[in-house]
């Protein structure tokens, strides 16, 4: 599976949005209405599905599928 | 009188400043009700050692012994994720750890201030921050922060004790407001005069005068804090968040 379709499965599974409406540039704030507390789970989600450890300095730079996508190819 | 809570078992509760005074009790009684007890301790092995022993065998599940000093911020992360890493999720926490320098306001130096400050509000601040995203993967999560009546009513000598017992309590809130929707509870514990060590220091004729302040008309003791803490613990609470609970005899009403 693909970086951004395994990012989309579990925003997608986080936030009961079907992930045929979840997009690359879907914005987590705009789009779909997470607030920060949201953000820090879905992150934690993202650092267990990959095994990484995203800086919580970093998380706020991360504001669509895309940004993560891309942040966790450049760790990963 | 001893109350137990079922849903305790073995739950997994780190209490600080749990080697005296009112922290040693909630500990005891969190071991008679079968929890896994962690505490922190600065210096001494062999004591914290012996300590798990004691918990153990009042009935504790386990019990766990952290080296780190409220106020060593880095050393206490490390321990505490080490934990975590080794035993799971903490699912509850007791910040209890506090010191009091009693002085009159114009004696009141700037080291003090930062010292008192320092454990009795930073340390706690910082230890449940970094705890938060323990927390989000915990079940049943609950928050009881040690404050005062001082924190509520101010007095005299105490003025630095009193602001960081007040700090804890709008935190205590704050993280009820921001962390509920998360079913992550936090209340704070207002003790008034309650008979430990430190009060058996006291002047006989001035705990006679302290006494007489006081409706019900003598000292609480660790016993009465503990059983409070424990409620607030359980799922006996689980709509209660927020709060402060005074265990004072009405001493402030």
């Amino acid at each position: 599976m693909e970086t951004i379709e395994k990012v989309i499965k579990i925003v997608s599974e986080a936030t009961k949005v079907d992930a045929s409406n979840i997009k690359a540039e879907t914005n987590f704030i705009d789009d779909l209405n997470l607030d920060s507390l949201d953000m820090v789970e879905m992150m934690m989600k993202m650092e267990e599905e990959f095994g990484v450890e995203i800086p919580e300095d970093k998380t706020e730079d991360l504001k669509t599928i895309n940004d993560v996508t891309n942040f966790l190819k450049t760790i990963n | 009188m001893n109350v137990t809570y079922s849903d305790l078992q073995n739950k997994i509760v780190l209490i600080t400043g749990a080697t005296r005074g009112i922290g040693n009790a909630i500990a005891k009684e969190l071991a008679k009700n079968k929890c896994h007890i962690v505490f922190n301790y600065r210096s001494n092995p062999e004591a914290a050692t012996s300590l798990c022993e004691e918990f153990k065998t009042l009935g504790a599940s386990n019990a766990t012994a952290l080296n780190f000093d409220i106020t060593d911020f880095n050393k206490m992360k490390e321990e505490v994720d080490s934990f975590i890493k080794e035993h799971g999720a903490i699912s509850g926490l007791i910040n209890n750890a506090g010191i009091a320098k009693d002085q009159l306001v114009l004696r009141v130096k700037p080291d003090d201030i930062t010292q008192i400050l320092d454990i009795n509000l930073k340390g706690t601040m910082v230890l449940t921050n970094h705890l938060c995203r323990n927390f989000l993967r915990a079940e049943n999560v609950s928050i009881v922060n040690m404050s005062s009546v001082v924190g509520l009513m101010g007095n005299t000598s105490q003025s630095v004790y009193a602001a960081s017992k007040a700090g804890l309590i709008g935190y205590s809130k704050s993280l009820a407001k921001e962390l509920g929707s998360r079913k992550i509870r936090c209340n704070a514990i207002a003790p008034g005069f309650i008979q430990t060590e430190m009060t058996e220091k006291i002047a006989e004729k001035a705990q006679e005068e302290y006494k007489k302040s006081i409706p019900m008309g003598d000292y609480g003791n660790t016993q009465d804090v503990a059983n409070l803490t424990l409620f607030l613990l359980s799922s006996a609470s689980s709509y209660i968040t927020g709060e402060v609970i005074k265990v004072d005899g009405g001493l402030y009403i």
